[in-house]
């Protein structure tokens, strides 16, 4: 590289590596090892699949600037794409069974009907991009969370049943259990079923970051920093938008495919604007504009709501005394009260913009604190 | 043959005509002003010559071709490079970047093009890895500059480089654009500061709302007493009347 990329230290990159490396090893010793039914896996195969919509969702509203609200509706075409092309052959007369086992009559690959959810999703969102992102920022927002609810309501309609079986669900498509090993008699040799969502989501968030330091990456930045400046540097804004826009949309359409897997079954119902909320969530607590943080809060987010505050929701009795307060919604609230902590008090996120390799490097003057 | 020349330019923003007809022509190698009040169409000239702003009328020549129509990428490819107004460095990037984004549309080493920057501003250099947020005004003016000279461009335009900045700051921001006029580089400067851009420039013209009033060398147009009224205030025609000028 040249003699101004040379100031920066290798070492943190290589640590940073280490420690993702280290959670790997450590996921799979934890899946041979702990009962599969532990809440542990649940949560790490949720965060896994939450991490990387939400930062699909950051590559668009935290490097490109583009507020978009759409992410539930793309992770709803990636899934039932997902779903659609990989129920087996012998199950499609039993989940399609008002629409006479369904217009679809092959399999795909589980790994080519992943990149298939992936590519229609962006496709999706080329379509809608071309009207819709002549739009900024509320407008925008608007513009595709309106998009996702239309979305929602079309994969429902009766009349497009043969192909995703109207508003009754898709199963019996293979999971993340069917990852498993197993050996003839069909007991498991090796878990793979939290590896292996890991390793996909790695995959697609390292694709992610790639991009975010290519000279695309540096290109959307400027557009988020100032649209008049990139377009009098030449920077084609409605293309960089446009693409921007769908990759992040393939992304999210993997992700949705990720969360099929996860749930086992679809249904479009499920696909509420709440999901992409969660999503925005996800991307706000972690900081706008760090890889680093959504996932990190992708897994805090998932664990709290789904594990650690559970307890919030049932009775109490600690001897005699019986904790009052504590009944089923109770969790919620307190859900909705530590999030208005973590946005009074970090308002940046946790990580604002900094990245794991970051955190290793000395400290450098704030920026705003010199003149 | 000029380097540039625009012939009848009408821009309009929606009923209102911020161009009404303008004709002017930029010769290779010179330093070009345009002067003007604040809603002139100073800085709409310079838009529509980028290509940022759809022209109504006219036609702007480029080095023998047609360009106005083409997108700005298009424009910015063959050579013609802005400065906007108020500076519009990339805040949340470093002045690397700001560079490199500068170089976008070039596919070749653009190394020896950031070591040139660097020469030409020694304080870039410095903070390469800082936020250009966090630059002062001066510094992101000089970040403003060398990121349009990434491009390498024939034609530099900018648009109000005095703004908003300390005078000692506007000196060393004018003795720049010299050494990019000695480099060869042509420019067009729109100015409201007019008594320092008019010092500097070959040729320069008068914007009145919308049309070009008086035209000629800078000096001509700097002992012009209309000018002298109506640009470079009472102060500096009593200068100039204590420096022994010619004009009461």
């Amino acid at each position: 590289m040249n003699a101004y990329a040379k100031q920066k230290s290798r070492v943190p990159v290589i640590l940073s590596f280490l420690i993702i490396l280290a959670v790997y090893v450590a996921v799979f010793i934890a899946e041979q090892n702990l009962p599969p039914t532990s809440m542990l896996f649940t949560v790490l195969k949720k965060g896994a699949t939450y991490a990387l919509v939400a930062v699909s969702m950051n590559l668009l509203n935290g490097f490109t600037g583009i507020f978009s609200l759409g992410q539930a509706g793309f992770m709803l075409v990636g899934a039932y794409t997902y779903a659609i092309f990989t129920i087996p052959l012998s199950q499609r007369a039993s989940v399609y069974q008002y629409f006479d086992g369904g217009i679809v009559q092959f399999t795909l690959p589980v790994p080519l009907a992943m990149i298939l959810a992936g590519l229609v999703a962006a496709f999706f969102a080329f379509l809608i991009g071309l009207p819709v992102l002549r739009l900024k920022s509320d407008y925008l927002a608007i513009a595709t969370l309106g998009f996702a609810e239309i979305i929602r309501a079309i994969f429902q309609w009766n009349q497009l049943g043969p192909l995703t079986n109207g508003s009754n669900m898709l199963r019996l498509f293979p999971n993340f259990n069917d990852f498993n090993i197993r050996n003839a008699d069909g007991q498991v040799t090796v878990y793979l079923s939290t590896l292996i969502p890991f390793l996909i989501s790695g995959l697609c968030i390292a694709l992610i970051v790639m991009l975010i330091h290519s000279g695309y990456g540096r290109a959307f930045k400027a557009i988020r920093d100032d649209e008049i400046a990139a377009e009098a540097m030449g920077i084609n804004l409605a293309h960089h938008k446009r693409l921007a826009f769908s990759i992040s949309s393939f992304f999210a359409g993997i992700g949705g495919a990720m969360l099929a897997m996860y749930q086992t079954t679809v249904q479009a119902k499920s696909f509420t604007s709440a999901m992409t909320y969660e999503i925005l969530l996800i991307v706000v607590i972690g900081g706008v504009g760090s890889v680093t943080g959504s996932v990190f809060s992708s897994f805090l987010f998932v664990a709290c709501s789904e594990w650690w505050l559970r307890f919030l929701d049932e009775k109490q009795i600690i001897g005699d005394f019986e904790v009052p307060l504590l009944r089923n919604g109770f969790r919620l609230v307190v859900f909705s009260v530590i999030i208005m902590i973590v946005v009074l008090f970090f308002r940046r996120g946790i990580m604002g913009t900094k990245e794991l390799p970051d955190l290793f490097r000395k400290r450098r003057i704030k920026p705003g604190k010199e003149g | 043959m000029s380097l540039l020349y625009i012939d009848d330019l009408r821009v309009s923003y929606g009923g209102i005509e911020a161009l009404k007809g303008i004709s002017l022509s930029v010769e290779k190698g010179e330093i070009v002003t345009l002067i003007g009040a604040n809603g002139a169409g100073k800085s709409t000239t310079l838009r529509a010559i980028s290509g940022l702003v759809p022209i109504k009328t006219g036609t702007i020549t480029y080095d023998g071709s047609v360009i106005s129509g083409m997108t700005p990428q298009r424009i910015v490819a063959e050579g013609i490079c802005m400065v906007p107004e108020g500076r519009h460095v990339f805040p949340n990037l470093t002045v690397l970047e700001n560079l490199r984004i500068g170089a976008y549309l070039r596919k070749d080493d653009i190394q020896p093009d950031i070591e040139h920057v660097y020469q030409l501003f020694p304080r870039l250099r410095e903070r390469s890895w800082q936020l250009a947020g966090t630059l002062s005004g001066g510094e992101q003016q000089m970040l403003a500059v060398g990121r349009a000279l990434m491009m390498r461009p024939k034609l530099l335009m900018m648009d109000e480089p005095s703004l908003g900045l300390a005078p000692l700051v506007i000196r060393d921001i004018f003795s720049i654009i010299r050494t990019l006029h000695e480099e060869g580089i042509t420019i067009l400067l729109v100015e409201q500061n007019a008594n320092a851009a008019l010092r500097i420039a070959d040729s320069a013209y008068v914007l009145e709302t919308g049309s070009l009033g008086m035209h000629g060398t800078g000096e001509e147009l700097l002992n012009d007493p209309r000018v002298k009224d109506a640009y470079l205030g009472k102060a500096a025609q009593k200068k100039m009347n204590s420096n022994g000028g010619t004009h009461a």
